[in-house]
């Protein structure tokens, strides 16, 4: 054997041992608890009012999130893309903030500014919206940590677009809305479809910035992730196995299901480098669309 | 293709007074979306933070509950950055350069961390690490506290951060193809010259910016450690878990002003990424340039 296959082999055996004992090992250890006490016990856990109720309420804001955020993720980053206007540059390299800035940090300032001691809190409060510890601010929380997502994904395909496509349908004819939907949409919904999921995962396992908005109330704004602390924090494995669970297979459920929508025929890659290699992962580079060929 | 907002071109059809409303219209909403999420929360706190005074900011930040929190987080993020920098790098060279059964397995495994919820990656670890479990037995006999401690903590945010570097470096090592290595290697060069000499200098932009990535995660990392470490006062509290203590101790001054100051530090992180993007890109495609001329 040479020196070379010597090296790879080595290289190799380090890069997989490395990944199965940091990242295969620890999903496994979950994966047995839950099985440890039966498939019984784990839909008893499940079907406890307050671990049911944190579900529902997760599912149902990470949905409500993810609707909001392909609205207006999809609006700025059309905006930013098409329209040239004052403040265009800064608001643009404002979208990756949320990457950046830590959740807990995040969630701290939404429950700044939308407390009740705030002038806008206080002004809502008066409107009776209560923003925290209530839905409104879960979503939103969830809304701030995932709103470079969609942006992120689309404005690199808005960009590629031929707007002479655009401009021929014109020609035919078409009003914009039409151009809009029988043009644009098409071409950009495998980027949409990354980024809503994307939004939709990061949703669901949302912690840092839920927990300061959300104030932990059973049964009203406990999320899901919240829950799986405070099982932990009482000592309850069992409790925290079975919801987590449901969250990761949710969550792995979404993920298998945008490769299989948005994967082409015959492309190599699976999905998640794909859109890694193209920048709609983190959302931080922007300069080549999603389905650059290789 | 031009990075960035190189492409305003604004067809005639969106020059026309009707459509001019609608344009108006819709950079209204945009800013609102951005100010209602974005700006107006970020400059609310910077207000609270210095709003009773900056030596009142200053005697928050400079606490020693507060200086030990930012030491823990700055010594955590060394350790797991240069970890992830040396497996992540072993690991993206592997993914790129070597064809092995159970490829696409493994390449699935390093995108995990993104969709495990951070809570969730502290509480398997507990389950694989707690006491009376076979590791934990074993790590209990050899005196070793793992749980509640700093390398737990270090583990778990090596678990969230793992995908950055791998994922930054592997489409560039595909990109750069292997020619210029075997001919370092045909001219003499030993495994670890060609490394040093060929490789390297191609993917250190890339690496540049899934190290800053890393920094950023590994700084703000919260939900997992929080699960791990106990949340031990001055001995297992990071900067976040500080500034949580501080919020749920109702010291919103002190939670304002630490959080304040992890906030600059993301912007400083953002500003080295915008300029290592540029520069990462200028690197990838001339080496791709002189590999296929």
């Amino acid at each position: 054997m040479t020196g070379h296959t010597l090296t790879r082999l080595a290289l190799r055996s380090a890069a997989i041992g490395y990944v199965l004992c940091l990242i295969l090992l620890p999903l496994t250890a979950i994966g047995l608890q839950s099985f440890e006490d039966g498939l019984t016990r784990f839909m008893d856990d499940i079907q406890q009012p307050q671990a049911k109720a944190a579900l529902i309420l997760t599912i149902e804001a990470a949905l409500l999130t993810t609707v909001i955020n392909a609205v207006f993720g999809t609006l700025s980053a059309w905006v930013l893309v098409r329209y040239d206007f004052p403040g265009r540059a800064f608001l643009n390299a404002l979208v990756d903030l949320p990457f950046a800035i830590p959740t807990l940090v995040a969630g701290i300032m939404i429950a700044a500014v939308y407390g009740a001691t705030s002038p806008l809190g206080a002004w809502l409060q008066q409107g009776g919206i209560e923003v925290l510890y209530n839905v409104p601010g879960i979503v939103l929380a969830m809304l701030f940590v995932t709103m470079p997502f969609t942006i992120r994904a689309l404005q690199p395909v808005l960009m590629e677009l031929e707007q002479d496509q655009e401009e021929a349908a014109y020609t035919l004819g078409a009003t914009p809305w039409q151009a809009f939907w029988r043009v644009t949409v098409p071409s950009v919904l495998p980027g949409l479809l990354t980024g809503v999921f994307l939004t939709f995962v990061r949703a669901l396992g949302e912690f840092g910035s839920v927990v300061i908005v959300a104030g932990n109330i059973p049964l009203k704004t406990q999320v899901a992730a919240v829950y799986v602390y405070g099982e932990i924090e009482s000592y309850n494995p069992q409790g925290a196995t079975s919801v987590s669970i449901v969250v990761l297979i949710l969550s792995f459920l979404a993920l298998m299901l945008l490769e299989r929508l948005i994967r082409r025929p015959g492309e190599r890659l699976p999905m998640f480098l794909n859109a890694v290699m193209n920048g709609t992962w983190f959302g931080v580079r922007s300069h080549s669309p999603v389905h650059a060929k290789p | 293709m031009e990075r960035g907002l190189g492409c305003v071109h604004i067809p005639l059809y969106m020059r026309n007074p009707d459509t001019d409303v609608m344009r108006r219209l819709l950079i209204a909403i945009v800013w609102v979306y951005f100010a209602g999420l974005l700006i107006g929360p970020i400059a609310y706190l910077c207000i609270q933070a210095f709003g009773e005074g900056f030596m009142v900011f200053l005697n928050e930040v400079l606490r020693p509950e507060a200086m030990h929190g930012f030491w823990l987080t700055t010594e955590i993020t060394i350790i797991v950055l240069l970890i992830n920098a040396v497996f992540g790098t072993i690991t993206a060279m592997v993914l790129a350069r070597q064809r092995f059964w159970g490829q696409t397995f493994l390449s699935g495994l390093i995108d995990l961390p993104f969709s495990v919820s951070p809570v969730i990656t502290g509480f398997m670890l507990i389950l694989l690490l707690g006491p009376g479990t076979i590791l934990g037995t074993f790590f209990g006999a050899m005196d070793i506290k793992i749980l509640y401690a700093l390398p737990a903590m270090i583990l778990v945010t090596l678990f969230v951060t793992f995908p950055f570097v791998v994922r930054e470096l592997t489409p560039i090592l595909m990109a750069i193809g292997t020619d210029s290595e075997e001919a370092a290697r045909t001219l003499g060069a030993n495994e670890w010259q060609i490394f040093l000499r060929v490789t390297l200098p191609a993917i250190r932009w890339g690496m540049i910016y899934g190290a800053t990535l890393t920094i950023a995660r590994a700084i703000g990392e919260f939900g997992a450690v929080l699960v791990v470490s106990g949340n031990v006062l001055q001995l297992t509290q990071t900067a976040t878990l500080h500034i949580y203590q501080s919020y749920v101790d109702f010291n919103y001054v002190g939670a304002y002003a630490v959080a304040a100051v992890l906030l600059a530090v993301s912007f400083l992180i953002l500003m080295v990424l915008e300029l290592v993007k540029t520069r990462s890109s200028a690197v990838t495609d001339r080496s791709i340039q002189m590999v296929r001329p």
